[in-house]
């Protein structure tokens, strides 16, 4: 191609290289152990959307994001059980969750994440 | 799930082609739906062609329970067809507003990196560059040259291409100039119409008197 162009400008069109789901085919590829968490429903002010991705490795590695912060690492925790049982589970957070002073969301809503294992 | 399907779904997408992958809260296997696939008698048809209409993922009651439907639309894109100067406001525009802009114009006077640092930038005519960029029904071509050599193709290739907006500059007289060179060149009436003429807004321009407006 003739011309200038901008050859230092990251690559937008491949917007997909750090996406969870990205990752998450990457990380199986590399042979470990990975789980997918997803946001799939949301009550109230919630800091993520309904089908925002977490990928979650047996180490403990994590990308993505779920709540912004608030309830990652239990997700992370609750990630490891399901990597080893291979059994998913739908997990919900919120104030009125007995474990809102752990790991509750700040912003006062509720959220359900279910978490599998990716074979 | 299996890795094969999250393997099959970054396909469609990393294609620029929409998907909705079908995941049972129940644990069943997932499905990955295609676009264009049928969905007569699937269970979930309206639902899922929903998702597809509106891109938003959300969970669905369905007869076995439970369904979580991620909806993966591609991401949307603005070509903009001049280096010219409200490019240089709308390409950072258009990037908050999520849009993934790429300028092209092959006057290589207009289209220097200096005046669009950080902007995806092509020097070239469009003839030589759209058909490589897929443009598609999630981009938007604003063609703002005002000069037919460089925008007709590209008006013409977006049209042809089903861009869900597909705007140029000018007046009504450099328009209806357009309009004729389009349908002379054999552009069918309803895509001609598809054209938003004088995409600039009235609010984008300096205030000036109303009597002088339009």
């Amino acid at each position: 191609m003739t011309g200038p162009t901008n050859a230092d400008v990251p690559d937008v069109a491949d917007p997909l290289s750090a996406d969870p789901l990205v990752v998450a085919e990457a990380w199986r590829r590399e042979g470990r152990r990975v789980a997918l968490a997803t946001v799939v429903e949301t009550w109230g002010s919630a800091p993520r959307p309904a089908g925002s991705h977490l990928v979650i490795d047996a180490d403990g590695d994590f990308r993505g994001s779920v709540s912004g912060g608030c309830v990652e690492g239990a997700v992370v925790a609750e990630a490891a059980e399901v990597i080893d049982s291979g059994v998913g589970r739908l997990i919900e957070f919120g104030v009125a969750d007995e474990t809102a002073w752990r790991v509750g969301l700040s912003c006062g809503g509720r959220i359900a994440v279910w978490v599998e294992r990716i074979d | 799930m299996d890795s094969a399907l999250v393997s099959a779904l970054n396909a469609e997408r990393a294609a620029r082609r929409a998907a909705v992958l079908a995941t049972p809260l129940s644990g069943a296997p997932a499905r990955l739906l295609r676009a264009g696939e049928p969905l007569q008698g699937d269970p979930l048809a309206d639902e899922i062609r929903e998702a597809f209409r509106s891109g938003v993922s959300r969970r669905v009651t369905g007869a076995d329970g439970d369904v979580f439907l991620t909806a993966c639309l591609p991401p949307p894109r603005l070509v903009i067809v001049g280096a010219v100067h409200i490019s240089q406001a709308l390409a950072p525009i258009a990037a908050i507003a999520g849009f993934e802009a790429t300028i092209v114009d092959p006057r290589t006077a207009f289209a220097t990196e200096a005046r669009f640092a950080g902007v995806r930038l092509i020097a070239e005519w469009p003839e030589e560059v759209l058909p490589g960029l897929g443009l598609d029904p999630w981009t938007a071509l604003a063609a703002v040259t005002h000069d037919p050599k460089i925008d007709d193709f590209a008006l013409r290739h977006a049209l042809e291409r089903g861009c869900f907006y597909v705007g140029a500059l000018g007046s009504r007289k450099t328009h209806g100039k357009r309009i004729e060179r389009l349908s002379a060149a054999g552009v069918p009436a309803d895509d001609l119409a598809r054209i938003r003429a004088r995409s600039a807004s009235p609010s984008a321009r300096p205030a000036r008197p109303r009597s002088r407006w339009r």
